[in-house]
């Protein structure tokens, strides 16, 4: 109970102690960098320090045009599952499925047990639980469908494993609360089983949903805050990079390994180097805080770019905010081997409107000449279709299927 | 019955009909309460609604549907049958203790939904038992449902077909448990 000082008697509220203690910690530009996710409004209150405290009973909504789970401010928690259809599952077959899935997905959400939920006490903590569902060319070849996501060419980094890789459907399950990931990966499992055999599941996590502000870039188990770069849900460039006319997207997952020993052997300037941003803060090497533009032109005293030309921000760096990718990262850490080795990494999911558009170039560029790559590789790869939303009636992927 | 006929429900392939049995013709003369329909907003109460509707998978032999019960009414209702295209046999059925098990019977009397009250039906209570699955029941199939109150009004809905690993009680057909459970 160490890290819970809620006992000791306080001259103001909790809130406000909780924020003037991280303050004296993070200094000003923890609070300045506080507008990613919940807006400006919400960065204000929590300069205040009244922030919206989400608890188990937090909601995230599931009907609408667009799917939830990729707008949404990331949840602390997630698992990736890709299925593959057994032999003979059709059109009718996987309506059916997607059917039933949705009405599991409409129900946990919102914080109600799923139809033959054997375990209903495990519904009623959402803890803003989105269940987001993508198709892969596959489903779309099972369905005689068209509109099936084209493949990701192969690229130079790439030692992709076929058990990480692929897939005719995935579910993406994400929540504050671990509990709640698994109750509903559960629920999910047992009714795609019947359709379709596991290929794959991927469990994921961010900073504990109460360890820091809302809003805030994360860190990730290289030490760097990742995802800085990300359009603002919310802001029209955000739509345009992210959502297809319809109210789709495409979701690209990749599961990135990350060597950790070899990582551990450079110091903290190599890491700075490497990236182009400072570790502490996540200000470009040309700059005073995270937000800041990093200045590519700048040269050091050498006659150098301060940012270095194989800089992983300025290889991954995109001009035009329409064709920006959002990545919504999770760490990964499957435990250690004997001899303390983890099997770590980063599920690096990436949402776009075009693959072959957005991420594709990206990623080119990435292969080509990016430093962290000394330290990254890529073991598998997966691309869906996140089709749009539904109404109360209706079911995730009727446009596509029905 | 004075002879007690226990059978085990899973992997039984056919059940000869019981008295209490009912066929998939529904009542064509009597009025239909409500339907079950998603209700529109502007539409009053329903007299009898059914929330939750789910039905067991089965490529044959025996099944089971649940969901709650609504009564919308000042009056108690009462479901007297039932009956589904996907049974040739559909009864009402309680699940009692028998000689330290568990087993499932016809509710006599019916299914009663107190005014203004609910009656839930569940794995391991009362349930709609499809007795003689003709037509298989599938995961995420819509099967459509009729039941027959005792003044010969019929309710309809749709329950979702799902896999399930319970709901195995053993089957005591028309024992006479005198009133001792519900």
């Amino acid at each position: 109970m160490a890290d819970r000082p809620a006992e000791v008697p306080r001259p103001e509220p909790a809130p406000g102690l909780r924020l003037s203690r991280r303050g004296l910690f993070t200094g000003g530009a923890a609070v300045a960098v506080g507008v990613v996710a919940t807006g400006t409004a919400a960065a204000d209150a929590v300069r205040r320090g009244d922030a919206p405290v989400t608890d188990g009973t937090a909601v995230e909504p599931f009907h609408g045009p667009r799917q939830a789970g990729v707008a949404t401010p990331p949840q602390a928690h997630a698992v990736f599952a890709g299925f593959d259809l057994r032999d003979g599952v059709d059109r009718e077959g996987v309506s059916r499925l997607m059917r039933l899935l949705t009405d599991d997905a409409r129900r946990l959400t919102q914080g109600r047990p799923a139809l033959a939920d054997t375990e209903p006490q495990l519904a009623a903590l959402p803890a803003r639980l989105t269940v987001t569902f993508g198709f892969g060319s596959g489903l779309y070849a099972a369905a005689g469908a068209g509109g099936r996501p084209a493949a990701l060419p192969a690229f130079t980094v790439d030692r992709l494993e076929r058990r990480w890789s692929g897939g005719d459907l995935l579910v993406q399950i994400c929540a504050d609360d671990p509990l709640t990931v698994a109750h509903t990966l559960r629920m999910i499992v047992k009714d795609t089983r019947s359709f379709a055999t596991v290929r794959w599941s991927q469990r994921g996590f961010r900073q504990a949903a109460h360890s820091r502000k809302p809003g805030l870039t994360q860190r990730n188990v290289l030490g760097q805050l990742d995802g800085t770069a990300n359009p603002a849900p919310g802001t029209p460039e955000f739509d345009r990079a992210v959502w297809a006319p319809d109210g789709g997207t495409t979701l690209v997952l990749r599961r990135i390994r990350v060597n950790m020993e070899t990582w551990d052997a450079a110091d903290a300037v190599a890491k700075e180097f490497t990236i182009g941003r400072r570790l502490g803060d996540g200000a470009p090497l040309t700059g005073r805080t995270e937000r800041d533009e990093p200045d590519f032109a700048r040269l050091g005293a050498a006659g150098f770019p301060v940012i270095s030309e194989f800089a992983h921000i300025r290889r991954a760096r995109v001009d035009d905010p329409a064709v920006r990718i959002l990545r919504r990262v999770y760490n990964y850490d499957e435990g250690v081997t004997r001899d303390g080795v983890a099997d770590t990494g980063l599920l690096f999911a990436s949402y776009q409107a075009d693959v072959a558009r957005q991420f594709v170039p990206i990623q080119r560029r990435l292969a080509e000449a990016d430093l962290l790559n000394e330290w990254t590789t890529p073991v598998g790869s997966a691309v869906f279709t996140i089709p749009p939303g539904c109404g109360p009636d209706g079911w995730i992927g009727e446009g596509v299927l029905a | 019955m004075f002879s007690r006929v226990i059978v085990v429900l899973v992997g039984l392939a056919a059940l000869t009909a019981c008295a209490s049995g009912e066929t998939t013709s529904s009542p064509a003369a009597a009025p239909t309460v409500a339907a079950s329909a998603p209700a529109s907003p502007s539409a009053p109460a329903p007299a009898l609604v059914i929330t939750d509707p789910w039905v067991k998978t089965a490529e044959k032999g025996m099944s089971a549907a649940f969901g709650t019960l609504v009564n919308n009414t000042d009056a108690d209702l009462t479901i007297v049958s039932g009956a589904t295209p996907v049974s040739a046999v559909v009864e009402l059925h309680e699940v009692v203790q028998a000689d330290g098990k568990m087993v499932m019977q016809p509710k006599k009397g019916g299914f009663v939904i107190p005014a203004r009250g609910s009656h839930v039906l569940e794995p391991g209570g009362d349930h709609i038992m499809l007795m003689k699955v003709t037509e298989a029941v599938k995961a995420g199939a819509e099967v459509p449902f009729t039941l027959t109150l005792k003044d010969g009004a019929t309710f309809e809905f749709t329950a979702l077909g799902k896999d399930f690993a319970g709901g195995n009680e053993d089957y005591q057909p028309e024992m006479d448990m005198g009133g001792e459970n519900g």
